[in-house]
């Protein structure tokens, strides 16, 4: 029960962590990625995956896509943290609704000769990936799909040859007629 | 080409921003020039309607600005320059931040296309003040001054009030534009703060509060931030729910001290009564207060049997620190307003009688006492008869921050809200002169005292020669005990009492000091000269520094040692050296 000497409380809650994926609506002007990046940083959440882009040019308006990890009253915090920015309209939790699609695109390559090269072909035909360059001796596969799958890509192209990854990070979107 | 020469809302960068500050009814700014912002100052100089008072380093114009902000509802406004002015800002617009205080800083930043050369006096100001404002702009064209300056005014003022700060190159100063006055579609239409509870759960808080046997109001700092009209409404709701009410730190005021439902001050320097109710309650209302581990104690064994409803305009608030049952978003005042509506007309006082009696035997426990003397001030005393002095004065009490703001808590009674100014989230040492500067300039015929420590006054010492120049008569009240009185209980209590660098060696005379600035030093060392040192220092009106003399070893009681919960209070009387080793055992186990 007792504590070391501290003017804080320091007993910490374990509560078990949960994944969200979040879609968050913004006003897309200097400095707003800075801002949600920074509210992750100055109050200790973790950022997993972070996708942006402007998808709203006429009106200026940039979606970002977060996967967090934290405890449920973590994950509330962080939504009701960006949901008080000045700059941010809306703040969706993907894994709440239940009812969002999530990919992520991911670029990689390998080095190989012989069977090697032969194999990294054939799986990346059963995973749906794409050869998007070629030499004699590399490819450059483009695959899309949730994280884990493409986790598992890059894990059976390890022993393969593999070079290096270029990972998209999460997009998320709600499935249905309605936006977000 | 249209001829602009004869529009009146064609000017100058540095115009816009004095004539904003017309537009939203500002009468007085702190500031300290500087090479980007001599534009601003010229256009100053050449008005009359914006009083420019002049502070000796830009964190006094930031407390300055929170003092008048605090104590007048309006709110503050810095003006500093680039580079130094801005990072000087830094502690005040945190202290802003974290006690929800609106304040509007103008940064001057170097020109245009010398950002990001490391130019002299350059300091990435917005990136600086990004974690530390509401909102912050840097406006790189002079067409879009004006709809920043009207924003700026307008996000820290609604919803959660806050500090924002306007960064303006100094080209943008000089260059020539287009002005507008305030209009709707200056703000962001992202930001819609919600002042309307919702209704539904109002009348659930109705209905749980209507069957409470063992009821607690706990208000804080918004209910101060909503305004008057709040503290109307909190002490109509306890006259007609008869409950008991505790507040915060920054609550102070929106219920009588001398009201009869008061139970004092509640957390970890609060009364025992208050605490026990907290802890043993069955339903808890907690209104414009944030559940701060300063109140709370440890979070696990907070007030474990209740049903608590929660009132707060940030939804950020709810369920941040603990789970609430019945959350109600929005403005203090407008949901208290609906709520006694609804109170009024579906429900009735419950008997909570036997609670009451269970109240009494607590406040029995009498936890503020002390032992007098009459060798000795002690400080409990001094604020006890600093309070005697000022009855039937307008009085106005700003802090510091440690063992003597604690006191001044405990023993200063608050009949009103706007009066007392403390920093009470960030903890500023040096916050309460230039904030009394602030309150004085806004209440100038007002009794404005800084109730100080020692330490904490010499941080922000300077300011008295501002109280000087601008003729602002404040009150230095000064408990000199010769320590950082609040380090060194921690350091008795947990640290096997190695007073590690907190006895405040070679401090300066006050007397001599007040006569070096220009202004009135006083002095205090017996009980016997308290009452006519302090008539005097009432009486005159020019600053006064007050060295009152203290005895240097008293601690702040009662207290919640750090991990215990609010019914395992140490009270002054129990507080011998062996209880308080017991209860700060495991602290003493691992020092």
């Amino acid at each position: 029960m007792n504590q070391p000497a501290s003017a804080y409380f320091l007993e910490e809650r374990h509560d078990p962590n949960e994944t969200h994926t979040l879609s968050v609506l913004v006003q897309n002007e200097p400095g707003v990625l800075a801002r949600v990046i920074g509210l992750f940083s100055g109050r200790g959440y973790n950022i997993d995956s972070l996708t942006v882009s402007e998808t709203e040019s006429q009106k200026h308006l940039s979606r970002i896509t977060i996967v967090t990890t934290g405890t449920p009253m973590v994950i509330e915090q962080i939504k009701h943290q960006l949901d008080r920015m000045i700059p941010v309209y809306r703040v969706v939790d993907m894994t709440i609704t239940g009812r969002s699609i999530e990919r992520e695109l991911a670029m990689v390559k390998v080095r190989g000769h012989g069977d090697s090269r032969v194999e990294a072909l054939r799986l990346a035909d059963a995973f749906r990936a794409r050869v998007i360059d070629a030499t004699t001796e590399s490819f450059v596969f483009e695959i899309t799909g949730n994280s884990a799958k493409i986790s598992q890509f890059i894990d059976l192209m390890r022993p393969l040859g593999l070079v290096e990854v270029s990972r998209t990070g999460v997009a998320a979107i709600g499935r249905g007629p309605e936006g977000m | 080409m249209t001829d602009k020469s004869h529009d009146p809302n064609q000017m100058t960068g540095a115009a816009m921003i004095v004539r904003a500050l017309i537009d939203h009814g500002v009468q007085h700014i702190f500031g300290y020039p500087g090479g980007a912002v001599l534009p601003i100052y010229d256009e100053i100089f050449q008005q009359s309607e914006v009083e420019h008072i002049l502070v000796r380093h830009e964190q006094g114009a930031g407390h300055a600005a929170e003092g008048y902000a605090r104590s007048t509802g309006k709110p503050g406004v810095a003006l500093v320059t680039s580079g130094p002015g801005a990072t000087n800002m830094v502690t005040p617009l945190t202290d802003a931040l974290m006690d929800s205080i609106p304040l509007v800083c103008i940064t001057g930043q170097v020109p245009t296309h010398l950002i990001g050369n490391d130019a002299f006096q350059e300091c990435d100001t917005v990136g600086i003040t990004r974690p530390c404002t509401k909102h912050n702009w840097l406006v790189r064209d002079v067409n879009d001054l004006a709809k920043v300056l009207h924003e700026a005014f307008y996000v820290a003022t609604t919803g959660r009030p806050g500090p924002v700060l306007v960064d303006v190159p100094k080209d943008v100063q000089f260059a020539t534009g287009t002005y507008h006055p305030p209009r709707k579609d200056d703000v962001h239409v992202s930001y819609t703060p919600r002042v309307k509870g919702d209704a539904a759960q109002i009348r659930k808080a109705v209905a749980l509060l209507a069957s409470a046997r063992r009821p607690v109001i706990y208000s804080g700092g918004g209910v101060i931030n909503s305004g008057p009209e709040a503290s109307k409404l909190l002490r109509e709701l306890v006259d007609v729910t008869g409950f008991p009410i505790t507040s915060t730190l920054m609550g102070l005021g929106a219920y009588p001290a001398t009201g009869k439902n008061w139970l004092g001050m509640l957390g970890m320097h609060g009364t025992y009564e208050a605490n026990m109710a907290m802890h043993d309650c069955d339903v808890m209302l907690c209104v414009g207060a944030r559940f701060d581990d300063r109140i709370t104690g440890r979070v696990d064994a907070f007030s474990p049997g209740s049903k608590k409803i929660h009132i707060d305009i940030d939804p950020s608030s709810i369920n941040k620190n603990i789970r609430v049952d019945i959350p109600i978003i929005g403005d203090a005042g407008n949901v208290l307003g609906d709520l006694l509506q609804v109170f009024k007309t579906e429900a009735k006082k419950p008997d909570i009688k036997t609670w009451w009696q269970e109240i009494a035997t607590w406040r029995a426990r009498n936890s503020l006492a002390y032992k007098k003397s009459n060798d000795i001030i002690l400080p409990q005393y001094a604020i006890e008869r600093l309070f005697a002095a000022t009855r039937g004065h307008d009085t106005y009490i700003t802090t510091e921050v440690g063992q003597h703001q604690m006191w001044a808590a405990q023993f200063f009674g608050f009949e009103e809200p706007h009066r007392w100014m403390t920093s009470g989230g960030l903890g500023t040492m040096g916050y309460g002169l230039p904030a009394a500067l602030g309150v004085q300039v806004a209440h100038p015929d007002s009794l404005v005292i800084d109730i100080a420590g020692d330490a904490s006054v010499q941080m922000t010492m300077q300011e008295m020669s501002t109280a000087v120049q601008f003729e602002l008569p404040i009150k230095i009240f000064i408990l000199n005990n010769q320590y950082m009185g609040m380090v060194r209980q921690w350091q008795q209590l947990l640290h096997g009492n190695r007073l590690s660098h907190s006895y405040s060696e070679a401090l300066p005379d006050f007397v001599k000091l007040a006569d070096a600035f220009g202004c009135v030093g006083l002095q205090a060392i017996k009980p016997g000269d308290l009452d006519g040192a302090l008539k005097e220092m009432i009486k005159v009106r020019r600053p006064v520094l007050f060295d009152c003399r203290v005895a240097a070893l008293e601690n702040c009681f009662p207290m919640i040692p750090s991990g215990k919960a609010h019914n395992e209070m140490l009270l002054p009387v129990e507080a011998t050296d062996e209880a308080t080793a017991a209860a700060f055992a495991g602290g003493k186990a691992l020092v």
